[in-house]
């Protein structure tokens, strides 16, 4: 396929699911397998009238373990596969994200966070941060970007396909109901137009060749006998993210340089904090904002220099401190005093926010 | 060369790795003598280049780089949609799931049967040896009334946990035209690998899902010597888990269904 998707820049008014349909399509993803569930289903919505005109692929599976199982069978065969959850299947979605994380595979998950524990609501919240950076049974070998709105929804998508298959860790790119039901404009844009190179995929099995004869047979294990083999591969990996780190963490931040109080916030929530730290300083008080864009790796550098050079922090999250655990590691040793607006599972505008740093800085 | 007692080497498949042979298995496990027929369809199918294998996690993970063959460990029960997803991805490879009892019938159940039931152009073997040896020997779907596991120290109770689960018959149901189903044992090689090459050949032919149930022994949970294990595979699990084929192709070369 020669056919550029997006031929010429245009303006766009969507809503977040088609958008993220759209970014797959401009990163050049040649296949999505999915399994129902609010409030993603719309991804696959819009993927199966697309793709098909792109010569694109779609598989309907029976469960989110299968589409994630398929998600790493078609990275494994070189292809750029995606999958797109929410709440309890991004529980499940855990497993092959773990076998992804120890054969270093390139596999892209979009997830929309809705209410939780269980199956709470379809509607909305910040309840995935801890599942979606530090979820299954090692030790977070993956990036996660959260968005804030639909131009990095597209932006972000497009970037996650890129970062997983230069560093090969599966990425996340982290949005949230209100995200993916809302409509709001943006700006369409194929990336290579825009000098943005997309980074080719590779098999890691079905290699040219016959194995053992022309080559040696492309073999991949995710069990090890032996503590140490397993100890040498995870410090190798550790060490390869370590590296990575500082490449990929990406932040937001204004007004910190003379604040008595910075507001952190992260996703849709940020624009709220955004909005705050407007209008707070319009009446004339010191505040200003702190935003993490990838919640793994964080940028952690630039949060222990928020953390040391204000006296107050205030972390708002739609979650009860998944966000707030994962800065209070990052800032170890610092001395801001540790303030949070929790609000699991519900928005967050940006009068209440005013409304407490008013109550905090009286 | 050095390698164990034995001062010849033994035929080997082209397709198996020499390299890191005597494989791992216990000695008489059944997984060496399913891989064995594998290996020699492959070589016959002349497929070297175009197989990828997947394993699961139970004793086939010893499999992983058994064959010179390109290959992927899964995780318990996750094989069949791991190799359904290179398979969707890239249609022109030949896509072979190796799983246990365990890992077909109970953990993985709903992947196999959807992909029966979606006709997945991918052939899934499965080595039912009754019992999840990896793990020691506890009770499988599998297990046959009255077997002693590790948790069924009296013996399976069915009034408690049910009787032998008809894996290969389930499958069997939920398939279409275009599958090819059947049960082999590792107590009939003829047989299983005749099974095993028209597993594959519906697959080169790109007709729908093929999938081969093989009676497999595990002398070492089931604490039998050579006698009583070949006396199990061969003359208890046919009680309960009976031979042949139940679909075949209706293009597929052949008079009727072979139920030897
Ligand atoms: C999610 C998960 N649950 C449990 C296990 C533990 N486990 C490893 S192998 C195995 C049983 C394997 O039995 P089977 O599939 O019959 O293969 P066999 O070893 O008998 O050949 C189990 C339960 C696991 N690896 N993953
Ligand atoms: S425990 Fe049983 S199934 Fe596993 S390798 Fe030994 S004999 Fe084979
Ligand atoms: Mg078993």
């Amino acid at each position: 396929m020669t056919e550029k998707i997006i031929e010429q820049e245009k303006r766009a008014f969507l809503t977040g699911n088609e958008v993220v349909a759209w970014a797959a399509l401009a990163a050049k993803a040649d296949i999505m397998y999915g399994y129902p569930i609010t409030p993603q289903n719309e991804i696959m919505h819009y993927w199966t009238r697309l793709a098909p005109r792109y010569d694109k692929r779609f598989l309907q599976t029976e469960d989110e373990l299968s589409a994630g199982f398929t998600t790493v069978g078609g990275v494994l065969a070189g292809r750029k596969a995606f999958t797109a959850t929410a709440g309890p299947g991004n529980t499940l979605m855990q497993e092959p994200v773990s076998m992804a994380e120890m054969l270093r595979l390139p596999i892209v998950v979009v997830i929309q966070q809705r209410g939780g524990p269980s199956t709470a609501t379809v509607i909305y919240s910040q309840q995935e941060v801890t599942m979606t950076t530090l979820g299954g049974n090692g030790e977070g070998m993956r990036v996660v970007y959260s968005t804030s709105s639909h131009q990095e929804l597209f932006d972000y998508t497009i970037k996650a396909f890129n970062t997983a298959w230069k560093y090969r860790f599966p990425t996340f790119v982290l949005g949230d109901g209100y995200q993916a039901k809302m409509r709001e404009p943006l700006t369409l844009y194929d990336p290579e137009s825009r000098g943005i190179e997309l980074i080719k995929p590779e098999p890691y099995v079905g290699k040219p060749g016959t194995p053992g004869v022309d080559r040696a047979p492309s073999q991949f294990r995710n069990t090890y006998s032996m503590e140490e083999e397993l100890l040498e591969i995870v410090n190798q990996y550790m060490q390869d993210y370590g590296e990575m780190a500082p490449q990929v963490a990406e932040y937001q931040v204004a007004n910190v340089e003379d604040a008595d109080l910075v507001i952190i916030g992260h996703g849709v929530v940020f624009r709220a904090v955004r909005a705050a730290v407007d209008n707070l300083r319009a009446r004339g008080l010191k505040v200003g904002y702190f935003r993490p864009v990838t919640l793994r790796p964080l940028a952690v550098p630039q949060i222990k220099e928020v953390f040391s050079n204000s006296k107050k922090v205030l972390v708002v999250e739609s979650a009860y401190g998944q966000l707030a655990r994962l800065l209070k590691e990052a800032a170890y040793g610092t001395t801001a005093e540790f303030l949070t607006m929790f609000r699991p599972g519900v928005g967050i505008t940006a009068e209440e926010v005013e409304a407490e740093v008013e109550k905090i800085l009286g | 060369m050095s390698k164990g007692i034995c001062p010849v080497e033994p035929v080997m498949p082209t397709s198996w790795r020499k390299d890191n042979k005597p494989h791992k298995f216990c000695p008489g496990c059944g997984h060496g003598l399913v891989l064995k027929c594998l290996g020699q369809v492959v070589d016959e199918l002349d497929l070297q280049d175009k197989v990828v294998f997947g394993c699961d996690i139970g004793c086939s993970l010893l499999a992983w780089d058994f064959f010179n063959l390109d290959a992927v460990q899964t995780h318990h029960g996750r094989t069949t949609p791991v190799m359904t997803g290179i398979k969707r991805s890239r249609p022109e490879l030949i896509c072979i799931a190796y799983m246990g009892d365990g890992g077909g019938y109970s953990i993985g159940v709903q992947h196999l049967v959807s992909a029966a039931a979606r006709n997945e152009k991918i052939t899934a073997i499965l080595a039912n040896n009754t019992q999840y040896a990896m793990t020691g020997g506890q009770m499988a779907p599998t297990t046959l009334p009255g077997q002693k596991t590790e948790t069924t120290p009296y013996g399976r109770d069915p009034e408690l946990t049910g009787f032998p689960l008809q894996g290969q018959e389930m499958v069997s149901a939920v398939c279409r035209e275009g599958a090819y189903v059947a049960r082999g044992s590792v107590a009939n090689q003829r047989q299983l690998k005749s099974y095993l090459k028209k597993a594959l050949e519906n697959q080169l032919a790109q007709r729908g899902f093929s999938f081969v149930e093989v009676l497999s022994t595990c002398p070492t949970n089931w604490r039998t010597n050579a006698a009583e294990t070949w006396e199990f595979v061969q003359e208890k699990m046919p009680e309960y888990f009976k031979l042949g084929e139940t679909r075949r192709p209706a293009d597929m070369r052949g008079e009727g269904l072979a139920n030897g």
